[in-house]
């Protein structure tokens, strides 16, 4: 079972043993990246809210409609992460337990909400969903309407964010001892009970990381969104219009300060799913 | 269909070596260069209009010069130019974007709408109506887009140009409709904002959403994308309405100074802006269905562009700096009509 905490950990890093001389050198490399790449802009994020003060900091953050478009990014971003949850691991499920003619094509498929410009999937997206679309046509039927409203936004962030949770899961599916299961059955148990006692309790801390990894994803997404959404004011706006916006109106500082709440939603989900699984493995595990 | 690799490797060899010379050899004929900063849908405009310069400049110095175009929304062009693009010359949609060039980078003075004829503006248009065949919904003038059975498609004014001169002619006409009354004003305009289905952040977006995804009863956009979406479609198959009234859409131009210094083409800048006011250049703008200056060409177009009112922004909200800040900056008039 040890061998599946790699693949999925997001900040887990263990003191292995030294395979390859030169750590000194790689570790000096991978900190220079991380502070150039990654900490230097976020630096410069916070710098550009400086010149506001707390009270103009508070009143940004905190407008109406800004407020309105957490709730709606929030919510939206929770049903599709939830959504993509369930059909992720399906997905995942199907592709590493059974064979099929066309398994590798599927399997290529999965990436391409990754390799499609987002602009693309949203414009696609929209044609499909609009009324006079594919599948709009048919949902117009049941009087479901998704283009131009937040079940569009919905299924963009569905959409872009699907990979997430399959290539996370996929990996530790692959690592699961078929032995424990075979056990698990000589021992009486039913189909069910083997997937819920034994299969689902070593995907679970991979499962919850994709779908946080999706969730925190579809926060930011903003290509595909913005063309299916509708952009109407407190109902169908995301928080990244929000920062858009701001920047067409050249101020940087204001958009930094919605974009610097987004960034913190972001870390503290990452983080806490980070520190709960730990906790969760080290009880799995029972060390 | 298929051919071996090597047959195919020698083709593509072939084919990267002809293109790479002839892009060579224009880098190598140009005496100069120049690069056009403009907005998101003039580029078939300025493709055309490049044609005729580089020929002109060719006949008046003996010189060749390749003039490379940027397109893109144009606060976003400018924010590139701020941040360090070195382009020579803008030709926006949008009088801000070329002021923020002043006020943020002092790249260009303050008075720059004094340096050409017309505060700058070679050519001009003004916001009108698409509506679908027949106009089923008998749209006419904007008091029609408050109706409760009418929807419209619109950009949004927060995020492009075209959204807010579309917001400034409806304020202009409830302004002349209803004079003094900011109540009833403000009704107008919060059931004119009401009536929008989707707000698209770009003018593109928006034409999309009411061609390819059918929304709406009307468009509202620039009346040169107006003409040309029409004349993409077999007659009738949408109408082209101007209202009575409307907005005046300027179109303003000018050369970067700091960066025509640096890069040493200034007199091709400045020819390249000048000589959109000569007639054979307004005529080809008048091609593309924008409104221009020169009486011999508005003469010839004269059935191409019905007559209307135009109010400029001096009229509807003082000037752009006041009508950023009091209706489209943040908790300003927009803000304000579209809170539920």
């Amino acid at each position: 079972m040890n061998r599946s905490s790699s693949g999925w950990s997001l900040f887990d890093a263990k003191p292995g043993k030294r395979v390859l001389p030169g750590f000194a050198l790689s570790m000096g490399i991978s900190l220079l990246f991380i502070s150039l790449v990654l900490l230097l802009p976020v630096t410069g994020l916070i710098a550009q809210t400086a010149d506001m003060s707390w009270s103009q900091y508070w009143a940004v953050i905190t407008d109406e409609r800004v407020v309105a478009s957490y709730k709606v990014t929030l919510w939206a971003a929770f049903f599709a992460s939830l959504f993509n949850g369930v059909v992720g691991l399906l997905l995942a499920w199907v592709l590493v337990r059974y064979e099929f003619p066309g398994k590798r094509i599927i399997d290529a498929l999965i990436d391409l909400p990754f390799a499609l410009p987002t602009a693309v999937a949203g414009i696609t997206l929209a044609a499909l969903f609009a009324e006079n679309g594919w599948y709009g046509q048919m949902l117009a039927l049941l009087g479901i309407k998704v283009a131009f409203t937040p079940l569009g936004i919905i299924v963009a962030m569905a959409f872009t964010s699907l990979p997430f949770v399959v290539r996370t899961v996929q990996p530790v599916l692959e690592d699961l001892a078929p032995e424990d299961e075979e056990a698990a059955v000589t021992m009486g148990a039913s189909d069910l009970t083997v997937f819920r006692r034994v299969v689902f309790p070593a995907l679970w801390p991979a499962l919850m990381t994709g779908v946080a990894l999706s969730f925190t994803r579809s926060l930011g997404e903003f290509g595909a969104v913005i063309f299916i959404a509708g952009n109407m004011p407190y109902v169908s706006e995301i928080t990244s219009l929000m920062i858009f916006i701001r920047l067409q109106e050249f101020d940087y500082a204001a958009a930094s300060a919605i974009a610097s709440v987004v960034l913190m939603a972001s870390l503290v989900l990452l983080f806490s799913i980070n520190i709960w699984q730990a906790r969760y493995l080290r009880r799995l595990h029972g060390r | 269909m298929f051919q071996s690799p090597g047959k195919l490797i020698k083709r593509l060899v072939v084919t990267l070596a002809v293109t790479g010379s002839v892009g060579m050899a224009n880098a190598q004929a140009a005496d100069q260069e120049i690069l056009n900063s403009s907005y998101d849908i003039a580029r078939e405009l300025f493709a055309s209009y490049n044609e005729l310069f580089t020929q002109h400049w060719l006949d008046e110095t003996g010189k060749t010069v390749e003039i490379k175009q940027s397109h893109g929304g144009s606060s976003k062009q400018a924010q590139a130019i701020i941040q360090g693009l070195r382009a020579d010359l803008v030709t926006y949609n949008q009088v801000t974007d070329v002021d923020i060039l002043h006020q943020r980078g002092n790249l260009i003075p303050a008075d720059w709408r004094k340096r050409l004829p017309n505060a700058s503006s070679p050519y001009y248009s003004t916001m009108a109506f698409l509506v679908r065949k027949g106009n089923p919904k008998n749209i006419q003038n904007w008091d029609d887009l408050v109706r409760d059975d009418v929807s419209s498609v619109l950009p949004n004014p927060k995020t492009s140009g075209n959204g807010r001169y579309t917001y400034l002619a409806a304020l202009g006409y409830a302004q002349k409709t209803f004079g003094d009354d900011q109540a009833a004003i403000d009704e107008f305009l919060r059931d004119f904002l009401g009536n929008v289905a989707v707000f698209d952040t770009g003018g593109r977006g928006a034409t999309t959403t009411f061609i390819e995804r059918g929304i709406g009863d009307v468009l509202l956009t620039f009346e040169s994308e107006v003409n040309n979406i029409a004349a993409q479609y077999p007659p009738g198959e949408y109408q082209v309405v101007v209202p009575k009234v409307s907005f005046l859409a300027e179109f303003p131009v000018t050369w970067i100074d700091r960066n025509v210094e640096r890069n040493g083409t200034a007199d091709v800048a400045r020819e390249y802006l000048e000589y959109l006011y000569s007639e054979e250049a307004q005529r080809l703008i008048a091609g593309f269905n924008y409104r221009v200056h020169d009486q011999a060409v508005q003469a010839e177009f004269a059935d191409r562009f019905p007559e209307l009112e135009l109010l400029p922004i001096e009229e509807i909200a003082g000037d752009w700096e006041t009508a950023m800040t009091v209706h489209f900056g943040s908790g300003g008039k927009l803000d304000q009509l579209q809170r539920r």
